[in-house]
């Protein structure tokens, strides 16, 4: 029949504008400021300092190793390396960047950072709503911007939290033992002979 | 007020206005009071349009539309006008300067015009021409070279293949678009708009004598609406914009309020074919039944008109754009053959006596050779075998 394809068109168009006044099914639109998705778990958008305990610059993990400075494939990450070494929330000396600069701008958001950090210190954080009236000073973070509690980063990812402060604490259990097992050694050669360490020792090197 | 009054509310403000200018400038203040309400009340109705329409069409695809700006996103015309205003002029260096500018003041100028005969209530007309008709169409042909002179100036492919598809688009749906309103002439005798209004603003019991009810009157004002939305460049017959192979076609290279100017007139021309189309077929401004003809007739001829609109933006938001040769094919195969034998039609009705026989004969006389003449353009139509991929396996 001549125009049957036109007469099914426009029934199904009728159908789609009175219905989206009716059911609120068919309006799949989030009006985004006012309306938000929940984030999924995975989510992430810009890399963050993770620090433990309640000092941000007492806790800091990351202990400037630049790994990620190198990988980092569009180079938005800056450290500075400090001279001294200080203690960090395990009680161990360590050194600190003095400078740790992301660029926002610049950042593509890979998490091989994350990926290739050993300490655990650099993290994904889901906050994405980022930009800025200030187009140079607000788009390169500091490092004490880019800092944020060990707390926070087990309210956004709980279950990555929960496994990396796992393996953390059995590394800090392994050390431990191991330092306290060296503390006992030390004690016992230092009670039968004083003067063999000495020597064993630079035999070892 | 009685109602009477309020149907002549407008003309009697105008006579009362014309009261305080001096005799020698009446004709030229009278003019200008007639001109100004259409300058006034047609863009607005096309600020009306803008939202309407991408609110209808967001709701088609099952959206919001337009809601942030105003109550229910209702100011966002006031929006869009402040950034065409304040948007960079750009023209290109290679174009031609005069008729680059000319030609949308032009579009906008020859779309106005055709409202000077279209009546919009009872003697509410700016001008009543012996041959309203015919000046329509003759103003409504000023577009196609306003259209070329926006394609041709800008020196561009893509706003030359566009314009070359406009010219050839509008030119061929002009003849169906003539054709389909001659029976309404033959029928009136007239060629004056107002005659044609008066003419149906009778009743028989409580139904109106408009020319759409019947057989003839019924398929030319399909006829029309069809070559009305392909004078109008309105999708399902958007060619010469088709953003997606011409990126919008004629006016790529206008900006600002250039190319408000370009949206403005395209809107006018088409409120003024629908508007021709109330004329010639709805019964203008005349009311829908004889028990409510208290409502002000100007009202009726704005609602038929809104009604027309939501027609067409329902058509808008259902089918997609036809191909180049589908476009051709439709207009000179089917349109035009429909057009003549619809006056045909419109003879036969007039030398026939009235009755159920003359609505029966002249119904066949159109459906059968219609159905007919699909078949055998369906038949006409090369099949095209189902395509193999010979390397995307």
């Amino acid at each position: 029949m001549l125009g049957e394809g036109i007469v099914k068109g426009l029934a199904e168009t009728a159908r789609n504008f009175l219905g989206s006044y009716v059911s609120k099914d068919r309006l799949t639109t989030v009006q985004y400021p006012e309306e938000r998705l929940p984030q999924i778990e995975a989510a992430r958008n810009f890399p963050f300092l993770v620090y433990d305990g309640e000092d941000w610059q007492q806790g800091m993990r990351c202990v400037s190793c630049l790994i990620c400075e190198k990988e980092c494939p569009p180079k938005c990450i800056s450290i500075e390396k400090s001279k001294d070494k200080k203690l960090d929330a395990s009680g161990k000396p360590q050194f600190y960047p003095t400078v740790f600069n992301i660029d926002v701008s610049v950042c593509m958001s890979c998490q091989i950072c994350v990926e290739v950090c050993p300490f655990d210190a650099i993290k994904m954080d889901v906050d994405f709503e980022l930009s800025t009236k200030d187009r140079f000073g607000d788009l390169l973070w500091n490092k004490e911007r880019l800092s944020k509690s060990n707390e926070y980063y087990r309210e956004i990812h709980p279950t990555e939290a929960a496994a990396v402060d796992a393996q953390l604490a059995e590394e800090r259990a392994k050390l431990e033992a191991k330092s306290k097992l060296a503390a006992e050694a030390k004690a016992a050669a230092a009670a039968t002979v004083p003067a063999q360490p000495a020597v064993g020792a630079t035999a070892e090197k | 007020m009685t109602p009477e009054t309020i149907d002549r509310i407008f003309i009697i403000w105008k006579h009362w206005l014309l009261s305080y200018a001096p005799a020698g400038v009446q004709p030229l203040f009278s003019a200008l009071l007639s001109v100004v309400p259409v300058l006034a009340v047609f863009p607005l109705l096309f600020a009306i349009t803008t939202v309407l329409e991408r609110k209808g069409l967001g709701r088609i695809q099952n959206r919001y539309g337009p809601n942030r700006v105003g109550p229910y996103g209702f100011f966002q015309p006031i929006a869009d006008g402040v950034k065409s205003l304040t948007k960079e002029d750009v023209v290109p260096r290679t174009a031609d300067q005069a008729v680059h500018f000319l030609a949308p003041l032009l579009l906008v100028a020859a779309a106005f015009l055709a409202y000077a005969v279209l009546p919009v209530g009872r003697n509410m007309v700016v001008a009543n021409l012996n041959a309203g008709v015919l000046f329509f169409f003759a103003v409504g042909s000023l577009v196609e070279l306003a259209v070329f002179m926006a394609g041709w100036s800008s020196r561009n492919k893509y706003s030359l293949l566009g314009a070359m598809r406009a010219i050839a688009q509008m030119i061929s749906y002009e003849v169906p678009l003539v054709l389909a309103s001659v029976v309404v002439i033959m029928a009136a005798g007239s060629l004056s708009t107002v005659t044609i209004v008066n003419m149906q603003a009778s009743y028989t019991g409580i139904w109106p004598h408009w020319f759409v009810f019947t057989p003839w009157g019924f398929v030319g004002f399909v006829l029309f609406m069809i070559a009305a939305t392909a004078e109008a460049n309105r999708s399902p017959f958007d060619l010469p914009e088709g953003e997606s192979e011409i990126v919008a076609g004629y006016y790529i290279e206008y900006s600002g309020f250039k190319f408000a100017l370009f949206f403005l007139g395209e809107y006018l021309g088409m409120f003024a074919t629908s508007g021709m189309a109330i004329t010639l077929f709805l019964g203008g401004w005349a009311a829908p039944f004889s028990f409510l003809t208290w409502v002000p007739s100007y009202f009726w001829f704005f609602a038929k008109l809104l009604v027309l609109i939501a027609g067409f933006i329902w058509v808008r938001g259902t089918l997609p754009r036809l191909r180049m040769d589908q476009l051709m094919n439709f207009a000179w195969k089917f349109m035009l053959p429909m057009t003549l034998l619809n006056i045909f039609v419109a003879g036969t009705w007039h030398f026939m006596a009235a009755g159920s026989v003359r609505w029966l004969v002249c119904a066949v006389l159109i459906f059968a050779p219609s159905v007919l003449l699909a078949l055998g353009l369906e038949k006409g139509k090369k099949k095209i075998a189902a395509r193999t991929y010979r390397f995307a396996e």
